[in-house]
């Protein structure tokens, strides 16, 4: 008897019960999750990556340092004061040749333009002149030894033969076909003697090869004589280049002796004064790090100045405004709907089944109707000729050439969306009013309790959790709301929703709307998190 | 409430009648504007209100001249069917995943249960417009993030149908969730087990036992998911190219520019495909209580 009881209980099998109950809590669970999989995996593809990308753009500032790579490392040395040295605008010239090769710099023009006006004409003005930077050595070094007309000359000099033999064979084949084009391979004791030039040819090679083209086979920038005779003078040629090569490169370090380089500090200003402008360069060294909060800032009415964050000037301030707005015009509707839901709710709640159900028809039917039927219906009714104008003038309220402005402002935009988020709020109300019993509020009056006390004291504080939740959704419904505001709401009428699309469609600035994306979406959250601790997310339910 | 008892004052009686009067203007005010839409629609000129001879009767000012509209302009033909290939299989892949989870989420030990639940549902509850601008970056440049760095897939889905059909099935999911999980709140576990007893293997069991009892929740579920689908613009606006223009896009470009009377006939189409769906619901509610109902508890 001792024995069966001292041991572990036992399964059928053999095994320890409690392993065994474990094994199978375990399939459980690992089935449950094998059929949840595919829609988790489906979720986080579609929907969850890309809310992810858009909170990343709202920070993600890689374009300036990848526009512009060698004056963005000088940068931070910038003293602040004034135009630069000639150090960073030689990288400039370098960055600008290169980007504009690529039609980068107007992009990256644009992209700075959000955050001070006129960078982008400026970039897309230099970018037409900076291709002369370069021409005096050229026409020097040409003049010297034909050599250096051409095309494949710097390829040669810089790149490894092996390089040149690869990148020869890749463009005879088909390039339809074919695959990516080599890597460029340097000769390291090229590199070693002209980094800038190597630097420089490495960038020529790559936008080469994306346009599909043999880098040997192009025209070489002009920009790419300026840098060779720069560092000329400084450098002893390697002996391992080709010797046509070397004794060009003897030659040219004495023609080119007694020749001025073209200024890029001086051509850039030639081109446009603002070059020397202080702002213009605080801009791009602001800007200059991969990520920045500057878009935030800019959200809520800042902007980074020389001292830390600080606020815009007067008349640029718009969006705290705009929040505002949006939180003032949700709390309006969200008011509007417990006072019109508040007492509809309690009918139906109220009367008997049948009749209820009946009237919850007239609940449901507006639920069920397309949004932008009703948004239709109310910008058909509300117009200045429309029927409510219309039936107003007949009763006699207003007259004939005083008829209500109902549109296009404010008073559309709450009227609408009140009509269209109202059943939002019965639904809620009526599944938590049907559950108080009513002999309480007999009980209540029977005790001596007037009818308003009855109702204050005794049923108000029950349907409490109902106005709770059907304020927190209606709440979180309207203030991300975009169609009814756009088609009804005018200029004055619009929600910070409006002013995210114009950011993505019509002013192209991304990165802005992703930061106003990433507030309103902080916010919503933060009222979702509030709905689940009160109500619960399991216990949302769809038309009644 | 329901009726007023024969010892009330004449104070109560005020109240009791002004109550109801109340809340039969509230009723108005949900349901005139969608009702005053189907007269205007067959009004006989081009105005937005009711013309006088609409007001006189006079069969002289209505004419169906803005449906046959609708049913003849090729922008209008395309916009509908566009709405009829989308909406469909949205509704399909989103049925489909999403019955397949909430019979997952509604066993007895799911791990992760509530996190898993938020994330699925989260799309009902973020902003359309936030979801709207998330898809447009990220469907125009998809990419599998790893931590060596982004892969970048080679194809591009924005402007394209099938990234159409995907943000809505993803924007249906939490309908079905939520209606499917509801409808298995009430479900007897033991049937299941009962017919594994007698010797059905689970795919058996489903569409034998399961299937059949959460049928009504899977199709309001779905009902819900087409109609999200059907009656979804911002994300569509934003995805979508000209060649997905769906109908509620070209209501909404409508309103927006040349505000054409024939938006009013596509209106009282629309309302009759809703009160159409509405009863639809109704009767697979009381279906599904009459079935719950007969199962034993």
């Amino acid at each position: 008897m001792s024995d069966t009881t001292s041991g572990p209980v036992l399964a059928a099998d053999g095994r320890p019960l409690k392993a065994s109950l474990n094994r199978a809590l375990r399939r459980q669970k690992l089935r449950a999750l094998m059929l949840i999989a595919p829609l988790l995996i489906f979720i986080l593809v579609s929907f969850v990556m890309p809310i992810a990308d858009m909170l990343f753009r709202s920070v993600e500032n890689q374009i300036v340092s990848e526009t512009l790579p060698r004056t963005a490392t000088l940068l931070p040395d910038w003293n602040g004061e004034g135009a630069p040295d000639d150090i960073v605008f030689e990288a400039l010239a370098r960055d600008l040749a290169v980007a504009v090769e690529a039609k980068a710099h107007t992009r990256l023009g644009s992209r700075l333009n959000y955050e001070q006006t006129g960078i982008s004409s400026l970039f897309r003005k230099t970018g037409r002149g900076v291709d002369e930077i370069g021409e005096t050595p050229q026409d020097v070094l040409e003049d010297t030894n034909d050599i250096w007309k051409e095309r494949d000359t710097f390829g040669r000099l810089i790149g490894t033969s092996d390089w040149v033999d690869a990148i020869n064979a890749w463009d005879a084949e088909d390039a339809r076909s074919r695959g990516a084009a080599p890597e460029f391979d340097a000769n390291p004791n090229f590199a070693e003697q002209f980094p800038g030039t190597t630097s420089l040819y490495a960038s020529y090679v790559l936008q080469s090869v994306s346009e599909e083209d043999n880098p040997l086979g192009e025209k070489p920038w002009p920009i790419l004589f300026h840098v060779l005779a720069q560092e000329l003078p400084s450098a002893t040629p390697p002996s391992d280049v080709p010797q046509e090569l070397a004794l060009a490169l003897g030659e040219a370090a004495g023609a080119l002796a007694g020749v001025t380089l073209d200024d890029p500090k001086a051509m850039f200003l030639d081109i446009d004064d603002d070059w020397g402008d202080t702002d213009v360069w605080t801009t791009i060294q602001t800007y200059a790090p991969a990520y920045t909060n500057g878009y935030f800032l800019n959200s809520i009415d800042m902007q980074k100045g020389l001292d830390g964050p600080e606020w815009r000037p007067e008349n640029e301030q718009i969006y705290i405004v705009l929040f505002i707005r949006t939180m003032i015009m949700s709390l309006s509707i969200m008011g509007m709907c417990v006072l019109l839901g508040y007492p509809i709710a309690w009918l139906l709640a109220n009367l008997p089944d049948r009749k209820a159900n009946m009237l919850m028809i007239l609940v449901l039917l507006p639920f069920w109707t397309s949004l932008l039927v009703r948004t239709s219906a109310w910008k058909v009714l509300l117009q200045q000729q429309g029927v409510i104008n219309d039936v107003l003038v007949w009763i006699g309220i207003v007259a004939d050439d005083g008829r209500l402005q109902l549109i296009n402002n404010q008073t559309g935009t709450i009227i609408a969306m009140t009509h269209i988020l109202l059943p939002f709020m019965i639904l809620p109300l009526y599944s938590v009013m049907k559950t108080i019993p009513p002999s309480y509020l007999r009980a209540a009056k029977s005790l001596g309790a007037t009818n308003w006390t009855a109702f204050w004291r005794v049923y108000f504080p029950q349907s409490v959790p109902g106005i709770g939740a059907g304020c927190i959704l209606v709440f979180i419904l309207s203030i991300g709301y975009y169609i009814t505001p756009e088609l009804v709401g005018g200029t004055k009428g619009v929600f910070i929703s409006n002013r995210i699309a114009y950011h993505i469609s019509s002013s192209l600035n991304w990165g802005l709307a992703a930061a106003l994306g990433t507030i309103l979406l902080a916010v919503v959250m933060g009222l979702y998190w509030m709905y689940d601790k009160i109500v619960g997310i399991d216990n949302v339910k769809l038309g009644g | 409430m329901s009726s007023l008892p024969p010892y009330a004052t004449t104070g109560q009686r005020i109240w009791h009648y002004s109550f109801r009067i109340i809340c039969g203007l509230i009723f108005f005010f949900l349901i005139a504007p969608i009702v005053v839409i189907i007269p205007l629609s067959f009004n006989a000129q081009d105005f937005f209100t009711f013309t006088p001879e609409m007001l006189a009767l006079d069969p002289e000012g209505y004419s169906t001249k803005h449906y046959e509209d609708f049913f003849t302009n090729s922008d209008w033909q395309l916009a509908l069917k566009n709405s009829l290939k989308i909406a469909p299989v949205a509704t399909i892949l989103s049925v489909s995943l999403g019955t397949l989870a909430a019979i997952g989420l509604s066993q007895s030990h799911v791990p992760f249960r509530r996190a898993i639940m938020a994330i699925l549902i989260s799309p009902m509850i973020v902003p359309l417009i936030i979801s709207a601008t998330g898809m447009y970056f990220f469907y125009s440049n998809p990419y599998i993030p790893t931590p060596f760095g982004k892969i970048e897939l080679p194809f591009t889905l924005t402007g394209t149908y099938w990234g159409v059909v995907l943000a809505h099935a993803a924007l249906g999911i939490p309908f079905v969730i939520i209606t499917v999980t509801a409808t298995l709140v009430g479900f007897d576990q033991s049937l299941t087990r009962a017919a594994a007893n007698m010797g059905a293997n689970p795919v058996t069991t489903f569409f034998k036992v399961q299937m059949p009892l959460i049928l009504p929740g899977v199709v309001s579920g779905g009902l819900f998911a087409f109609i999200t689908s059907f009656d979804e613009v911002v994300v569509v606006l934003f995805v979508g190219s000209a060649g997905q223009k769906t109908l509620p896009w070209q209501m909404f470009t409508g309103l927006r520019e040349q505000i054409s009377p024939t938006i009013l006939a596509v209106a009282t189409i629309l309302i009759a495909v809703s009160v159409l769906l509405l009863f639809t619901l109704e009767v697979l509610r009381r279906r599904s209580e009459r079935l719950r109902g007969m199962s034993p508890r």
